[in-house]
């Protein structure tokens, strides 16, 4: 397929392999925030023909896998009890909850649809004008635009039984926690391609100024991210500190100003709490005052959910780096994508997905 | 999720409302339904970038070849140097 084909080329994957090998010097950590970029590093193989003085840390950029158990549980709460239709991406499906997953939910006879996109939902909510119609708001940056949309749509139709459970986290606030946390030693950012498209790149600068770094915006095929990884290490060999976007055909500086001026009308920015990781200060979004009549955790907020319990599952250290999945103990034996423990097992974007995969396989 | 696809714009239907502007985009000859509304600028035969169900943004062609010709330059230069010990393979 054009632009994607061009991006696999094997001829220009070894030309940029012979020049990461020919300027790496020192010990780098290169972090990936977007879970489908470690996806695309572990499916093609390149962290294994990268030199050993390259190590690819693998970031929280899984939005499934960060969004809180109390969310999940509500979402089953809703669909079981309350007669709500409720559609989610797949991604969300086997994620486990406190008692069960969603997958498990529909099982039990809940509703739970399944959609590529959340416009979908406002046509089943038109159709359905009887029945709550919840979208399970999962995502980044690049999916809040999508979410925002299907509000406006639902209010220009002045719907009624259409709402969103909000779980959007934003990209350049983990990050940030994660410079700040001293038991990662993270030395240049992969930054979302996808994410940037929406967003544009000035976010990025202050971070890369504050925390001396090397940030480069990265696409997702095997050239792209080499060639992401090649300008990191040329910034890091040289002592130097910028943003630079490898993605440029798809990712401009100022990003996609319609879908940021929605996003921001529909929904503001509070703390959030990230499975795993904890809270975040102003890394969530969330419907604003004037929207929230289509905001599933206001339209349901009585609604109690189980108390959360423990779990065995390692994903925090994952999604910081300082494991990587097959160093968990439960890794392939007690946690698998039948029987998984967290939910970097289940989604497309987790890491331990991405090994169990296509590792395990090999 | 925040896997976007390229795609090539179709067809394009008039602006219904400011959140719904339908077109069709062809992902190698498979047809889906998109919403146009944050790409007005976006024509038939372009290539675009959905996610989704929503266009993000249009892929710059001179962008995207400039990037392979730096690469692809980068590669015969490689070969010109007879220093070059041949690693990653």
């Amino acid at each position: 397929m054009k632009y994607l084909s061009e991006f696999r080329d094997a001829a220009l994957v070894k030309t940029l392999l012979r020049n990461i090998n020919k300027t790496v010097t020192g010990q780098w950590n290169i972090m990936e925030v977007c879970g489908g970029q470690t996806h695309g590093l572990v499916r093609h193989g390149i962290l294994d023909m990268l030199p050993d003085k390259i190590r690819m840390i693998h970031g929280p950029g899984c939005p499934v896998c960060v969004t809180p158990v109390s969310l999940i549980d509500k979402a089953i709460e809703l669909c079981l009890e309350h007669n709500v239709i409720l559609c989610s991406y797949g991604d969300m499906l086997r994620v486990p909850g406190t008692e069960m997953s969603l997958q498990k939910a529909r099982a039990a006879g809940g509703n739970v649809r399944i959609l590529y996109s959340p416009l979908e939902a406002v046509d089943i909510a038109k159709k359905n004008p009887d029945r709550q119609v919840v979208f399970f708001a999962v995502g980044f940056e690049t999916t809040a635009p999508a979410n925002a949309l299907s509000v406006m749509q639902a209010s220009n139709l002045k719907l009624t039984n259409y709402s969103i459970l909000s779980a959007h986290v934003m990209v350049p606030p983990a990050m940030e926690a994660i410079m700040g946390d001293k038991e990662t030693q993270v030395h240049g950012f992969l930054a979302a391609g996808h994410v940037c498209t929406v967003m544009g790149l000035s976010e990025y600068e202050p971070l890369v100024k504050r925390w001396k770094m090397p940030v480069v915006v990265t696409g997702f095929e095997p050239v792209d991210l080499l060639e992401g990884i090649w300008l990191v290490i040329s910034q890091l060999e040289k002592g130097e500190y910028q943003l630079q976007n490898q993605y440029k055909r798809v990712v401009s500086n100022q990003g996609n100003r319609q879908a940021v001026e929605l996003v921001k009308k529909v929904f503001e920015y509070r703390n959030r709490d990230w499975r795993g990781i904890g809270e975040i200060p102003l890394s969530g979004l969330f419907l604003r005052e004037e929207f929230r009549e289509y905001d599933a955790a206001m339209k349901f907020k009585d609604i109690k959910v189980p108390e959360a319990v423990e779990t065995e599952c390692l994903s925090g250290d994952i999604m910081k780096g300082k494991i990587k999945p097959p160093e968990c103990p439960h890794f392939g034996n007690k946690c698998t994508p039948e029987h998984p423990l967290g939910a970097p097992m289940v989604s497309s974007e987790g890491a331990c997905a991405a090994y169990y995969q296509y590792k395990m396989q090999s | 999720m925040c896997l976007a696809i390229p795609g090539k714009v179709v067809s394009l239907e008039p602006t219904s409302d400011e959140t719904n502007r339908p077109g069709k985009v062809s992902f190698g000859g498979i047809l889906r339904e998109v919403n146009f509304c944050f790409l007005p600028e976006a024509n038939v035969g372009d290539y675009v970038l959905i996610h989704v169900g929503v266009a993000l943004s249009k892929i710059d062609e001179k962008e995207a070849m400039e990037t392979l010709k730096y690469l692809r330059e980068m590669g015969e230069l490689d070969e010109l140097d007879p220093e070059e010990e041949n690693s990653g393979e």
